[in-house]
């Protein structure tokens, strides 16, 4: 047995690796006696990509709201490298929602360069001259990555649903966040442009190197994009009071890619979601 | 036989059952006018187009002998520079207004309820204030549109501002945008199609509060003729002036739309 030297610095490296990037400890949420979530304990380290499911109002979207810091935690601690996630969105995070995520009186190319526009114009937000040209290149490379190329210069409307959600995500990876969250964004596509968005978004997310929440309602693409499938339900109930108990996460299940079998006691709620 | 509501006439056809009404109300103008005429040739309660043509012509191609000036011209001009100035001014006020307390919730709070209550308030009644605070001249009449019209803008603007989804305003923060940007780069450029719809719509309160205050108090201006010439029963001055008005309401609503379209595609998803 040989016992190793004492380096601070391997070990503050060592703590760092094993710090997950977000720790939701005793995490309840509740809307006056409305209890949604309860008792959340779960961590997540950087570079997952969580899928979440379950019935509608079961907590996942608010968890994700939390997440974002549009709610914060009625009791409990949500950390983000162990500090208080900040409670008010910012750009360590990006936001793709299922619609009304992009500028409808912008441009392609101006919905994604505005991110740099506020980030260096404080006064106008807006770039001009050299410094708008560069932004423009990183711009259209983003653009290019998601396959937008040939549309820079139309508007969102003029847009079909894929396409919009293309240039949501491009929005939302311009600034760099560490962590992406998707609220259904995938919910309202067709299946064949579903299936080419589930390539692009893996894509990304190895790209990138994102850590990715997603909410969904479809349990084989949770279990297929996901290296992680959370179901949110409720572990007690009173019928009497429906609300007096809150959701939480019931099954934590880490999912090999391309294993796209659904395990026996998760097929009531696949039925459930689809259901729905 | 189809039922009555799939039943939709091709364009030409719609174009002339719109134009139907136009002719059949001149037509019944004409042979009224005509009959009148024919028993009293000096009547003057439905003159004919000619006499019309004769006052207006006078009015507007003659110097006035009193003052030299082209009266119809000079009635026409300061009337809409009032509507104009008082327009805009309402403009900016209810805009601002709009936007702060619909974006902003600690404005929201105590400014709301009192642009409920003034908006309340019918401007004509305030039409006396106005007088005894600023006199009779221009700025009364442009004080009776602003005071009129920018309550409404306001609270139209508001309720847009308020309508905004919140992803976009979620989003734009995930962007990094401060309150001041997203003011200035999301809400300011959405809501600027919506106040040329709220002038619009206001146009109309704004022609009334014009005319109302030219008619009480002025020395010029297209309210101030037509109630003028009341006193003589000119119809042949107020027809033609009403039909002026009302030719003015129409070109200024039409260009603001046109505007609207060309400066802002954006909002009309549906138009190609």
């Amino acid at each position: 047995m040989t016992i190793l030297p004492f380096d601070k610095k391997i070990l503050d490296e060592k703590r760092a690796k094993a710090m997950p990037l977000i720790k939701a400890k005793n995490l309840w949420k509740k809307y006056g006696d409305n209890v949604v979530l309860e008792r959340m304990n779960v961590s997540v380290n950087a570079g997952e990509f969580i899928t979440m499911v379950g019935t509608s109002g079961c907590g996942k979207s608010t968890f994700l709201k939390m997440l974002l810091g549009m709610e914060s935690p009625s009791s409990g601690e949500l950390l983000l490298e162990g500090k208080p996630i900040p409670d008010e969105p910012d750009q360590s995070r990006g936001i793709v929602f299922q619609q009304y995520s992009v500028f409808p009186h912008l441009t392609v190319l101006q919905n994604v360069i505005i991110a740099r526009e506020f980030e260096h114009s404080p006064i106008l937000g807006k770039l001009f001259g050299s410094a708008k040209r560069n932004v423009v290149e990183e711009a259209k490379a983003l653009l290019e990555s998601v396959g937008l190329t040939h549309a820079l210069n139309r508007y969102p409307h003029e847009l079909s649903g894929g396409m919009k959600q293309r240039l949501a995500i491009a929005q939302a990876l311009i600034r760099q966040p560490r962590i992406l969250l998707l609220d259904e964004p995938f919910g309202a596509l067709d299946p064949g442009i579903r299936a080419d968005m589930h390539q692009l978004i893996l894509q990304l997310w190895r790209e990138h190197q994102l850590t990715v929440f997603m909410v969904t309602h479809d349990l084989s693409e949770g279990f297929y994009l996901g290296t992680r499938l959370w179901v949110f339900d409720k572990l007690r109930r009173d019928n009497q009071a429906p609300n007096a108990y809150g959701a939480s996460i019931t099954y934590d299940l880490p999912v090999t890619r391309r294993k796209n079998e659904i395990p026996a006691e998760l097929q009531t709620i696949t039925k459930e979601t689809q259901d729905l | 036989m189809k039922r009555l509501i799939n039943l939709t006439p091709s364009k030409p056809t719609r174009l002339l059952l719109g134009l139907l009404p136009f002719v059949i109300i001149i037509f019944i103008y004409l042979v009224a006018s005509d009959a009148r005429l024919a028993e009293n040739a000096t009547d003057k309660l439905l003159p004919s187009f000619a006499q019309m043509g004769d006052a207006i012509h006078s009015l507007a191609f003659e110097p006035s002998k009193r003052s030299g000036e082209y009266l119809f011209w000079q009635d026409t001009f300061s009337s809409l520079y009032r509507l104009a100035l008082g327009i805009f001014i309402a403009a900016i006020i209810g805009f601002t207004i709009g936007l702060l307390t619909g974006a902003i919730p600690s404005i929201h709070s105590p400014i709301a309820p009192l642009l409920t209550i003034i908006s309340l308030v019918p401007p004509m009644a305030l039409l006396p204030v106005l007088f005894i605070v600023f006199g009779l001249g221009e700025l009364s009449k442009v004080a009776l549109i602003v005071i009129g019209v920018a309550p409404f803008i306001a609270r139209d603007i508001q309720r847009c501002t308020q309508e905004v989804p919140l992803e976009q305003l979620v989003k734009a923060q995930t962007l990094g945008a401060s309150t001041w940007q997203i003011v200035v780069r999301i809400l300011i450029p959405q809501l600027l199609p919506r106040l040329i719809n709220a002038v619009r719509l206001s146009l109309g309160a704004g022609w009334l509060f014009l005319i109302a205050a030219e008619a009480i108090a002025s020395t010029d201006g297209l309210g101030y003729r037509i109630f003028l010439v009341r006193r003589y029963m000119s119809m042949d001055v107020i027809l033609p002036y009403v039909a002026w008005i009302t030719l003015l309401a129409f070109l200024v609503d039409w260009l603001l739309a046109k505007t609207s379209r060309i400066c802002f595609p954006w909002h009309y998803p549906n138009s190609k």
